[in-house]
C-alpha cells in the first residue's frame, strides 16, 4: 500500500467491546474521529487497555477487502492481510500495528480478527446471528447470508434489546455462556446497544410459511455452529480448539431450528 | 490367507461422540465428518495395535447382527474412505503412538 501519510502526533481512542479494551493509535485525527463515531456506544472514558494498536494509514490502494484473508502465527505474532490491510499483533507485548486504507471497515475486520483469537482461549467466539435480550435472557438467531438475521433484528419487539444483527459475541463463564452486544452489524446499519445477558438458546434460522420451533440432533447443532462461528486462524491447534467450543457450546445451549414467516408474531415464540 | 490391518487415528483431528454419532473434524483443513453409529465403534477402537479383523469380530459382530465378511469388508472401506482424508491411518503393522503436536499462544 504506497502513499503513506507523514507521521505526526498521534491521537487514541479505547474501544472496549465485550469487556476488552483496546486502545488505538493513529496520527490522523480526522480518522480517529471516524472511529469514535463508528464504535459510539463502545468507548471506553478510561485510559486502560489491555492492548495497544498502532494505526498507520495508506491514503491510496487499488486493493479491496473482498480479497481472501491471510492469518499465520509466525515467531510470536500473528500476521493478518487482506487487500486492504495488513497488520500484526503479539499477544505476549500486548502491542500491534495495523496498516490500513482509510476504513473503518478495514479496522472492523482487524478487531473481529483479534477477538476470535482472544475468545478461542476462554472458550468463547463470534458467531454469524443476530442476537437481542429479552426478559434478561439472550437469544441468538443464527444463518448464513439470507437467512433472517437481519430480517429477526427488524422484527425485534421494543422490549428486546438488540445486541447486532449480524455478528454475535458469545463468551464463556464456567459453564454458561454470555451473549455481549457488539457494533458489528449488518444490513441493518446499527451497531447494537453494549449489554450482556445469559444465553437462553440459539435458533438456527429457516424461512416458512408457519413459526415453529423443533428439536435438532447434537451432531446437527454443531455442524451448524462449525458453519458459522467465525475463525480465521487454520492453524491445526486452533482449529481443534473451535471445534471443542462448538461441541461444548452445543453441550450447554439449547440450540433449536427456527423456522418463521417474515412477520412480527415469530417473536412470540421467543419468550 | 490375508493380513491383519492396523488403524489408528490420526492427531490432526479433534473428535468427540454426540450421542450414538462421533464428528470428527480434520485439523488440517477444517472438514468435518460424521460417523454413524457402527463407524463410531470401529473409530473408538482404532488404537494402531488391535487388527481390524479382531476390532470388527470383537466389537461389531459381537453387537450387530451381520457376518463377519460383510462387517469385515464394510469396515474396510470405511477405513480406507476415512484414511484417503488423512484422519485415521491404516498399517500393515501395528502402529506408533501419538505424533507430535506444536503449540499455539493466542
Amino acid at each position: 500500500m504506497p502513499g503513506v501519510m507523514p507521521a505526526t502526533q498521534s491521537c487514541a481512542v479505547v474501544v472496549e467491546i465485550g469487556g476488552l479494551p483496546i486502545r488505538l493509535r493513529c496520527a490522523d485525527h480526522d480518522f480517529v474521529r471516524q472511529i469514535e463515531e463508528r464504535y459510539a456506544g463502545f468507548l471506553s472514558s478510561s485510559n486502560d487497555a489491555s492492548f495497544d494498536f498502532e494505526i498507520e494509514l495508506a491514503s491510496k490502494s487499488t486493493e479491496s477487502g473482498d480479497d481472501d484473508l491471510r492469518l499465520v502465527w509466525d515467531s510470536g505474532r500473528w500476521l493478518m492481510e487482506r487487500g486492504d490491510f495488513c497488520a500484526e499483533w503479539n499477544p505476549s507485548t500486548a502491542r500491534g500495528r495495523i496498516r490500513q486504507t482509510i476504513s473503518p471497515y478495514s479496522l472492523d475486520s482487524v478487531l473481529r480478527i483479534v477477538h476470535t483469537l482472544l475468545l478461542a482461549r476462554e472458550g468463547g467466539f463470534l458467531l454469524h446471528a443476530s442476537s437481542a435480550i429479552r426478559n434478561g435472557r439472550a437469544f441468538l438467531f443464527s444463518g448464513v447470508s439470507g437467512a433472517g438475521k437481519t430480517t429477526m433484528a427488524r422484527l425485534a419487539p421494543p422490549d428486546a434489546a438488540l445486541l447486532t444483527d449480524e455478528i454475535s459475541y458469545v463468551t464463556r463463564k464456567g459453564s454458561s455462556y454470555l451473549a455481549v452486544g457488539t457494533p458489528f452489524f449488518g444490513e441493518l446499519a446499527k451497531a447494537g446497544e453494549n449489554l450482556r445477558a445469559p444465553i437462553e438458546a440459539l435458533y438456527l434460522l429457516a424461512k416458512g410459511p408457519k413459526n415453529k420451533i423443533e428439536p435438532i440432533e447434537d451432531a446437527a447443532a454443531v455442524r451448524a455452529l462449525l458453519e458459522n462461528i467465525l475463525f480465521f486462524a487454520r492453524d491445526p491447534e486452533f482449529v481443534k480448539l473451535i471445534f471443542d467450543t462448538a461441541c461444548e457450546f452445543a453441550n450447554h445451549v439449547p440450540v433449536r431450528r427456527l423456522t418463521f414467516a417474515p412477520d412480527a408474531s415469530v417473536w412470540e415464540l421467543i419468550v | 490367507m490375508k493380513n491383519s490391518r492396523y488403524v489408528a487415528r490420526s492427531t490432526a483431528i479433534a473428535a468427540r461422540a454426540l450421542g450414538n454419532e462421533t464428528m470428527v473434524m480434520s485439523a488440517t483443513n477444517s472438514t468435518l465428518f460424521t460417523l454413524n453409529e457402527i463407524a463410531s465403534v470401529i473409530w473408538a477402537a482404532a488404537d494402531g495395535v488391535t487388527p481390524l479383523d479382531q476390532i470388527v469380530a470383537n466389537k461389531i459382530c459381537a453387537q450387530y447382527d451381520i457376518t463377519p465378511e460383510a462387517a469385515l469388508k464394510d469396515a474396510e472401506t470405511l477405513v480406507e474412505g476415512l484414511a484417503a482424508h488423512g484422519i485415521l491411518l491404516v498399517s500393515d503393522q501395528p502402529l506408533a503412538g501419538p505424533a507430535n503436536s506444536r503449540g499455539v499462544a493466542l
